[in-house]
């Protein structure tokens, strides 16, 4: 059947296994040559495709819930959106989220995945009691980061390169309420938006949404969103349940748009407007919005058209950050190429062996596949590996290997403990081919 | 606390309709045969949404234990969905007396004892609602698969016969037409797209009649007039096509 990921881009012919049971996994990957897991198909490009594929779809339940610990066990094919639902009314809440909820915990420990809270928080792997990882042998290992630190770091952020993560335990944080107190502070350009950052590093969860088209004095004009959970003394008062949230209106995009609907002019417009629209303050929204602002409209990749969209997502040293950040910046800008959507985000330190997150500042960016935004990645990643940045696996569709192993010093690493879990190279991707490791 | 007993819980119907239910705050109690799935499916529950979930081993065929069974659950249910079933092999059934009334016990006898103690005890309690998953296959017998499609059609009439019997008890009782499902039951035989409903479909549909008090329904809704078609074809006629 034909398959693609959240970027449209590409499109392959794939034969899709759908095991539900650990024996089901077990005999598939006994039979087949060289598979890669995949679970809601998020992420961007290409990590989740080969020609054989083992989905998780019906991999999906809950296994175990320690309400007095927060021990979250549950199988790889649920998502964080059926995890949301189960534990925010009983006041629990993800250490960790990416900026949708359709993603799985197979595929979010895959790619470590960060949330607005990493400079804090740390990423998913922080906060990964146990994992269990079926290998290409057939064996089924409980790997933890003390038993196992190799294997488990290996693992978290490994793309799905050691093996099938089959369940996770994941300490789950407590909230008091389903709300929370935001802050706004708006940045008239990419110096101020990172003096904001380096003066609001206390909040837990923060990040910049860019108006990338913006030029000279404007340059990185930004709005920093600032988060906390509300405590129930801060709403209380205004909610009869405080746990319990409205359910968003959700709407969705009902056809691929054509190619020229998003165009310099258009997006410009959208960013202009989208700047204007944020006000300075405090206030108090509901978890959904706040983490999950696009999911309220579904399949909103398809603005892209059919040529699909790509994500170029790199993270830069602290260290003259903003220097860096207002060349490329401005590079964009000048190349036209319009993103839609920019963010950028403080990363505390790492650990993972293909982890993406390190100490500095990533900024990601949506594009349209065209030639020409093609030969301005190729740009960029001079200047992000020169400057001891790196890009990341899980947006990328394009990355070629001297990029990923000047940007990942620890892959020879990895790529050591892959071999001794899977040395006959069963679990690859169309990803890990093209950057090398086979 | 409120709850629905599925019986033949190892259909794939089971869990998108479970969960319907769940989420609406009924307690879940799960019966068929492989308990080690139902207690992975009673934990899931459980935890998603915070209500009572629970497994036992059961065996439709096994009459002898259906009045035990029932009596040792810890409260009466208040639904009671019967997805019990099994194909069976055609040939086989031709072929051995023994095969074909597994097929014809998994399909109806054994429906019949458990489903007639359900109904002396919501007859008793004067309230309960009871759903029958029948089969349009049990409409018109095909060469391809017919005691399993006669077992079908006994049920069908069982289901509307327990309707009349519990009608003056307020008890009601849904009879459900499915067509092709895209279920483990199917899997590696070749059906239609278009026509080939999710096991989520049709659990929407199920929980959506229940909810409404409907005594007989189609899943999905096209399948009433593919059958009425169907049925149209005279025997004389039908006799003759290659039915599949």
């Amino acid at each position: 059947m034909k398959v693609t990921n959240w970027g449209n881009y590409p499109v392959i012919d794939a034969v899709v296994h759908e095991p539900r049971t650990t024996d089901d996994v077990r005999r598939i990957v006994a039979e087949e040559r060289e598979l890669i897991p995949r679970g809601l198909g998020r992420c961007y490009g290409d990590s989740s495709l080969n020609h054989t594929i083992l989905s998780t779809r019906h991999l999906d339940h809950f296994i175990a819930f320690d309400s007095s610990t927060g021990l979250l066990t549950c199988e790889a094919g649920v998502s964080f959106a059926d995890i949301v639902e189960a534990m925010v009314p009983r006041g629990w809440f993800l250490p960790v989220t990416p900026g949708t909820k359709f993603v799985t915990v197979g595929g979010a420990v895959a790619s470590d995945v960060h949330g607005k809270n990493h400079h804090v928080a740390g990423s998913l792997s922080s906060h990964i009691a146990s994992l269990k990882l079926l290998l290409a042998s057939g064996e089924v290992r409980t790997v933890t980061p003390e038993g196992e630190p190799e294997l488990f770091w290996a693992t978290c952020g490994g793309m799905g390169l050691t093996g099938v993560i089959l369940e996770a335990a994941i300490r789950m944080k407590r909230i008091e309420t389903a709300y929370i107190r935001q802050r706004i502070v708006k940045n008239r350009n990419i110096d101020e938006a990172v003096e904001a950052f380096e003066r609001n590093a206390e909040w837990t969860y923060s990040v910049a949404w860019i108006d990338c088209l913006a030029k000279g004095e404007h340059l990185g004009r930004s709005a920093l969103i600032l988060g906390e959970h509300a405590t129930q003394a801060e709403v209380g008062f205004r909610y009869r349940d405080p746990l319990s949230a409205e359910r968003p209106l959700s709407v969705a995009v009902p056809f691929m748009f054509p190619g020229f609907a998003l165009n310099t002019l258009t997006v410009k417009a959208f960013n202009a407007l989208r700047y204007a629209t944020y006000r300075n303050g405090d206030s108090f929204v509901e978890y959904e919005p706040f983490f999950y602002p696009l999911d309220g409209i579904r399949s909103w990749n398809r603005i892209y058209g059919r040529r699909g969209f790509t994500q170029y997502q790199f993270v830069v040293p602290r260290n003259g950050a903003a220097a860096l950040l207002r060349r490329i910046l401005s590079r964009i800008a000048e190349s036209g190429e319009g993103s839609f959507l920019a963010v950028l985000k403080l990363f505390g330190r790492q650990e993972g062996m293909l982890s993406f997150p390190m100490e500095g500042y990533t900024l990601a960016l949506d594009f349209a596949m065209t030639p020409e935004a093609l030969r301005l990645f190729s740009e960029l990643d001079t200047l992000v590996t020169e400057n001891g940045g790196r890009l990341y696996l899980t947006k990328d569709v394009r990355m070629n290997p001297e990029t990923f192993e000047r940007g990942y010093a620890k892959a020879a690493r990895f790529k050591e403990v892959k071999r001794s879990v899977d040395p006959h190279g069963k679990f690859l991707s169309l990803q890990s081919r093209r950057v090398g490791i086979l | 606390m409120r709850s629905v007993l599925f019986i033949g819980a190892g259909s794939d119907i089971t869990r998108p309709l479970a969960h319907r239910y769940a989420r609406a705050g009924y307690g879940i109690v799960l019966a068929s045969r492989s308990l080690p799935a139902l207690e992975r499916m009673a934990d899931d529950i459980r935890i998603r949404f915070n209500v009572d979930a629970r497994a036992y081993a059961f065996d439709v065929t096994r009459t002898e234990m259906h009045a035990s069974f029932y009596a040792a659950l810890p409260e009466p249910p208040e639904i009671v969905v019967c997805l019990a079933g099994t194909l069976g092999e055609q040939a086989l059934s031709e072929q051995d007396i023994g095969a074909a009334r597994q097929v014809i016990d998994a399909n109806f006898t054994g429906i019949v004892s458990i489903l007639h103690i359900v109904a002396a005890d919501f007859e008793r309690r004067k309230k309960g609602s009871i759903v029958g998953v029948s089969s349009v296959a049990g409409e018109r017998g095909r060469k391809s698969n017919y005691v399993y499609a006669a077992a079908k059609a006994g049920f069908t009439a069982f289901l509307s016969g327990l309707r009349n019997r519990l009608y003056p008890s307020h008890v009601h009782v849904l009879t459900v037409h499915p067509g092709f499902i895209r279920t483990k039951m199917i899997a590696g035989r070749e059906t239609p797209g278009i026509i080939t409903a999710s096991p989520e479909q049709v659990a929407k549909d199920i929980y959506e009649a229940q909810r409404a008090g409907k005594d007989f329904i189609y899943s999905r809704w096209f399948w009433r007039y593919i059958m009425l078609l169907f049925t149209m074809i005279p025997e004389s006629v039908a006799k003759k096509l290659d039915l599949r």
